[in-house]
C-alpha cells in the first residue's frame, strides 16, 4: 500500500523463463530431421566463405557421384539464383532460396523450398541433399537446418588463420573440406599443418580433407566420407509413428 | 546481422511470458550471451533498443551475461587450457564445450498492479 492515498502499489515480480532463443528454429528443424530420417535422405548443410568453393564442390561431387547416387540441393543466395542454376546445369535437381538481405538460412526457410513442388519430389526421393548455405563464416552456424551433417568449405587462399577468428563456425563443423589445394603452390606461408593446428583447437573432433575441384584430388575421400554418413542415417532408426508430431505446415 | 532475428525472436518470447500476467510492464530482461554462441553483445543490444518498440518489452533495461566459454573433457571433466588444442591433457578424451554456447533468455523482472 502507498501510505500517501492507500492505493496499490506495483510490485516487481521475477519470472524464470529459462528458454533458448533458437528455440522456434530448432523446432523447425526437429520437424525437419524427422522427414530427411523418415525418407532415409542424408541432408547435409554446406558452410563456409562467399566464394570458398561451396558450389564447385557441389559440381564435382556431381561428376563424382552422380551415377550412383541420387543428388539434390538448394542454395541459399541473397540475391542471385546462379548457384542453383550452376548445380542443375550439373545434373543436380535444385531450387534457390533468396533470403534477400538475411545472412544465413533457417530451417523455416529450408522447410519452405522443400515442401512440395518438384524439387520436393526430388528431395524426398534422394540419398544425399545438400544444403548450400549463404557465403558466410558467421551467421549460418548458429541455426540448425535438420542436417545430418555440418560440413565447412575453406579454401587455402583464405589463409591459416579463419578457424581462429570463426571459432564458432568450426566448433559446429562434423568435417572441413580443405578446398583448391591446387594453388598450394603458389601460397607462399600457407601450409595444410598450419590449418590443421588450427583447426585442433576449435573443432572438438577435428576431421579434415584435402581436396581440389580443378584436378580431382580429394574426391574419392569426400565420396568416401558422404558414402558414410549415407549408411549411418539408413541404419538409424526411422521415427516410430511417422506423423505422430503435431504436424502444421506453415507454408 | 543475424543478432536482429534472434532478438525478434527473444520479443516474442518476452509477448508469451508476459501474457499470464495482465497489466505486467517488463522492467528487467535477463538474457546470457555465451563467447561461443555467434552473437556480438553490442549489436544484440542495438538491436533490442530497435525491435522492442511496440512490444511487450518496449521501455525495459536488456542485462546482458557474457559468459565465458569453458570447454572440459569428456571423460574425466578435466578443464582445457584457454587456447589449447582440444584434447584432454590428463587422459586424452576428447572435448565438450561445458560453457559459452548458449543464448537463453533467463529471466523477466516484471512491474504488477497489486490489486
Ligand atoms: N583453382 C581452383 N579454383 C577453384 C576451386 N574451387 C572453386 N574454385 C574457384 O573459386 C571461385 C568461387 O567458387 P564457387 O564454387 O562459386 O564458390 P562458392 O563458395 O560457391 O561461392 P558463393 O556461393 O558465392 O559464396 C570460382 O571462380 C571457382 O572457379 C578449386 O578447387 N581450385
Ligand atoms: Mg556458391
Ligand atoms: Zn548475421
Ligand atoms: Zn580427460
Amino acid at each position: 500500500m502507498c501510505d500517501v492515498c492507500g492505493c496499490g502499489d506495483p510490485k516487481v515480480v521475477s519470472v524464470d523463463v529459462h528458454a533458448s532463443l533458437l528455440s522456434a528454429n530448432d523446432h523447425e528443424a526437429a520437424h525437419l530431421r524427422a522427414h530427411f530420417l523418415e525418407d532415409g535422405v542424408t541432408a547435409i548443410n554446406l558452410m563456409g566463405s562467399p566464394g570458398s568453393g561451396k558450389t564447385a564442390l557441389l559440381e564435382a561431387t556431381a561428376r563424382a557421384l552422380g551415377g550412383r547416387l541420387r543428388l539434390a540441393a538448394v542454395s541459399g543466395d541473397l540475391a542471385t539464383t546462379h548457384d542453383a542454376d550452376r548445380l542443375a546445369l550439373a545434373g543436380i535437381p535444385s531450387a534457390p532460396i533468396t533470403t534477400g538481405t538475411a545472412c544465413h538460412l533457417d530451417a523455416a526457410m529450408v522447410a519452405g523450398a522443400v515442401h512440395g513442388g518438384v524439387i520436393g519430389e526430388a528431395v524426398r526421393t534422394s540419398d544425399l541433399f545438400f544444403i548450400e548455405n549463404v557465403g558466410n563464416l558467421v551467421c549460418p552456424a548458429i541455426y540448425d537446418l535438420g542436417q545430418a551433417a555440418n560440413v565447412v568449405a575453406l579454401s587455402v587462399t583464405e589463409g591459416i588463420d579463419k578457424p581462429l577468428k570463426y571459432p564458432v563456425m568450426f566448433k559446429a563443423a562434423d568435417l572441413v573440406v580443405l578446398t583448391k589445394v591446387d594453388l598450394l603452390p603458389h601460397l607462399r606461408g600457407v601450409s595444410v599443418g598450419a590449418i590443421a593446428d588450427a583447426l585442433s583447437r576449435v573443432m572438438p573432433t577435428p576431421r579434415l580433407i584435402e581436396l581440389s575441384a580443378v584436378d580431382g584430388t580429394g574426391l574419392a575421400a569426400w565420396a568416401e566420407w558422404l558414402m558414410a554418413r549415407r549408411d549411418e542415417v539408413r541404419r538409424a532408426p526411422r521415427p516410430a509413428h511417422p506423423h505422430s508430431h503435431g504436424h502444421e505446415h506453415q507454408r | 546481422m543475424h543478432e536482429a532475428s534472434l532478438v525478434s525472436a527473444l520479443c516474442d518470447q518476452i509477448d508469451r511470458a508476459v501474457a499470464p500476467h495482465p497489466g505486467a510492464l517488463v522492467r528487467v530482461v535477463h538474457v546470457r550471451l555465451g563467447e561461443l554462441a555467434g552473437v556480438e553483445p553490442e549489436l544484440f543490444r542495438v538491436a533490442f533498443e530497435t525491435l522492442r518498440e511496440g512490444r511487450a518489452c518496449d521501455g525495459a533495461t536488456l542485462s546482458i551475461v557474457h559468459e565465458l566459454a569453458e570447454w572440459r573433457c569428456r571423460a574425466c571433466d578435466a578443464a582445457i587450457t584457454r587456447g589449447a588444442a582440444l584434447r584432454c591433457n590428463a587422459c586424452g578424451g576428447a572435448a565438450r564445450l561445458a560453457r559459452g554456447g548458449d543464448l537463453f533468455l533467463d529471466r523477466l523482472e516484471l512491474e504488477v498492479p497489486d490489486v
